[in-house]
């Protein structure tokens, strides 16, 4: 059976307690761009950039973007083909901007890794920094997130499955058993 | 997909799915960096049998952006002109590691005959095949309708209710054959008009109506109108007493140009014959469609080879 991790008020804290840390860290909003990984990751940098705004009325508007990985994955020849999404970079691009990608649950770190790829092609952030909703573990690269969510050690049979009421109707996270 | 053979065999859903990932490619057009390692060291074989440079350096250019490496065959000069067959040329391609062909054939047919006949474990694109298909002109002219009438809004739609007349030699065209199946399959309304002797003997199975008047069909107003090459190399018996008269009767010249509604597009699956089958002034014109035809090529052509060589092998 599945087991609720976090709800729609946990998700809310979790991304208010992330944009103060970014802000926090990045010393304010200015030369600020959040990239979300489709899918979850693109609602999620758009929550992020709203809650900015209400912290920081001054912050620029249109912070949030997304950043497509498909073509960059390490595993297209393994797996069925997948479908790309669109990448959508704010007006004024990445080149000397800090770049915060957002996604929902960091596991291997190879999503990640093909983010890079994707970043690089698209110009030279000054700095790139990583933002989840979910750290569950099991990496396989040398990638660690700036902000966290919610660490959730798990087992490699589980299954997270993260709800967003933009794309899923509903806000929560569960961890589910190994029959998936 | 495995193969792209004929728009015929695709239903509406790969279609816009095709259509969908073009308009991620396109993106890709647009950035200062236009290549994607997608299909590293993948290897792709352009493997023409009949003259053709935009379609080639169209896949060319589709192909070397996704990072595969292209091996361009020719049959002029090469081991075809001493009487290789088809069989022994797929056979050596097979052997050189090819995971994607993409072929362009004088004999209808021979796209099908290479994907199917167990020669070659490579994904097949046919890129014109006689007079039968051209598939990837007929997906990038769907492109182009949909990305003028719709923009930035273009991901998932189709092109219901457009209504597209396609003018010229529908007898030899393939791009005629591609663009009534896709189009019709995508929504669009599809009405044809030609001399009578360049049109199919028998057509009760094409999805379009066929007209002889073309003023007739322009005064109806269509949303496209797709002007065909006058083929000389396929002119072999007597189908119109001469050019000028062709011009005259079933060329978009200036007049008929002008009587078009402002919102019609123009377009040709080029290379154009200047003032035989479309004027000057209609090609040059805002309402043309030609050169963005060609760029949205090259992003179709990236869509086709993504699907195609991407994904495990053996997929259905």
């Amino acid at each position: 059976m599945a087991r609720a991790v976090l709800n729609q008020a946990d998700i809310t804290r979790a991304l208010t307690r992330i944009s103060h840390e970014i802000l926090e860290s990045n010393r304010g909003s200015s030369d600020l761009v959040l990239l979300g990984i489709p899918t979850r990751g693109v609602a999620l940098a758009r929550r992020i950039a709203e809650t900015l705004a209400r912290i920081e009325p001054d912050a620029p508007p249109a912070l949030a973007g997304s950043l497509d990985v498909t073509m960059y994955r390490d595993d297209l020849g393994r797996t069925r083909t997948r479908t790309p999404a669109p990448t959508e970079v704010p007006p004024g691009g990445i080149d000397g901007k800090t770049v915060v990608l957002v996604d929902d649950v960091l596991y291997s770190g190879r999503t990640i890794r093909a983010a890079f790829d994707a970043l690089a092609d698209l110009g030279r952030a000054r700095a790139v920094r990583l933002a989840v909703l979910v750290d569950r573990g099991h990496r396989e690269f040398p990638i660690r997130a700036d902000f966290v969510g919610k660490n959730l050690p798990s087992s490699t049979r589980e299954r997270i499955n993260v709800r967003l009421a933009e794309i899923d109707g509903d806000d929560s996270v569960t961890i589910g058993g190994g029959e998936g | 997909m495995r193969h792209l053979l004929s728009t015929r065999e695709l239903d509406r859903e790969a279609a816009i799915a095709l259509l969908d990932v073009a308009e991620d490619m396109a993106a890709v057009q647009e950035r200062e960096v236009k290549k994607l390692p997608t299909l590293r060291g993948k290897t792709v074989v352009n493997l023409f049998f009949e003259d053709s440079t935009r379609t080639r350096i169209s896949f060319e250019a589709a192909a070397k952006r996704l990072s595969a490496d292209v091996i361009n065959f020719s049959a002029k000069g090469s081991s075809v002109s001493k009487g290789e067959s088809l069989k022994d040329t797929a056979q050596t391609l097979q052997a050189m590691g090819a995971d994607g062909v993409v072929i362009r054939h004088h004999a209808s047919g021979a796209p099908h005959t290479l994907a199917t006949s167990g020669w070659i474990d490579a994904g097949v694109v046919n890129a014109g095949d006689g007079t039968h298909e051209h598939p990837t002109q007929a997906l990038l002219d769907a492109f182009t309708i949909r990305s003028r009438l719709h923009g930035a809004a273009s991901r998932g739609r189709g092109l219901d209710g457009v209504r597209v007349l396609i003018v010229g030699d529908i007898l030899h065209s393939r791009v005629a054959r591609s663009n009534v199946w896709l189009l019709t399959t995508l929504g669009a309304e599809v009405e044809l008009v030609a001399p009578p002797t360049l049109v199919p003997v028998d057509m009760t199975a094409w999805p379009a109506r066929v007209g002889y008047d073309l003023d007739d069909a322009l005064a109806a107003r269509p949303d496209v109108v797709m002007m065909l090459r006058i083929q000389a190399e396929r002119m072999h018996a007597a189908f119109f007493p001469n050019s000028r008269e062709y011009a005259r009767t079933w060329g978009l010249d200036d007049a008929r140009f002008d009587r078009l509604p402002p919102t019609t597009m123009v377009m040709h699956p080029g290379p154009m014959n200047r003032g035989l089958e479309i004027a000057a002034r209609a090609a040059d014109s805002p309402q043309s469609t030609v050169r963005e035809q060609v760029a949205n090529g090259v992003s179709v052509r990236m869509a086709a080879l993504y699907l195609l060589l991407s994904g495990e092998r053996g997929e259905a």
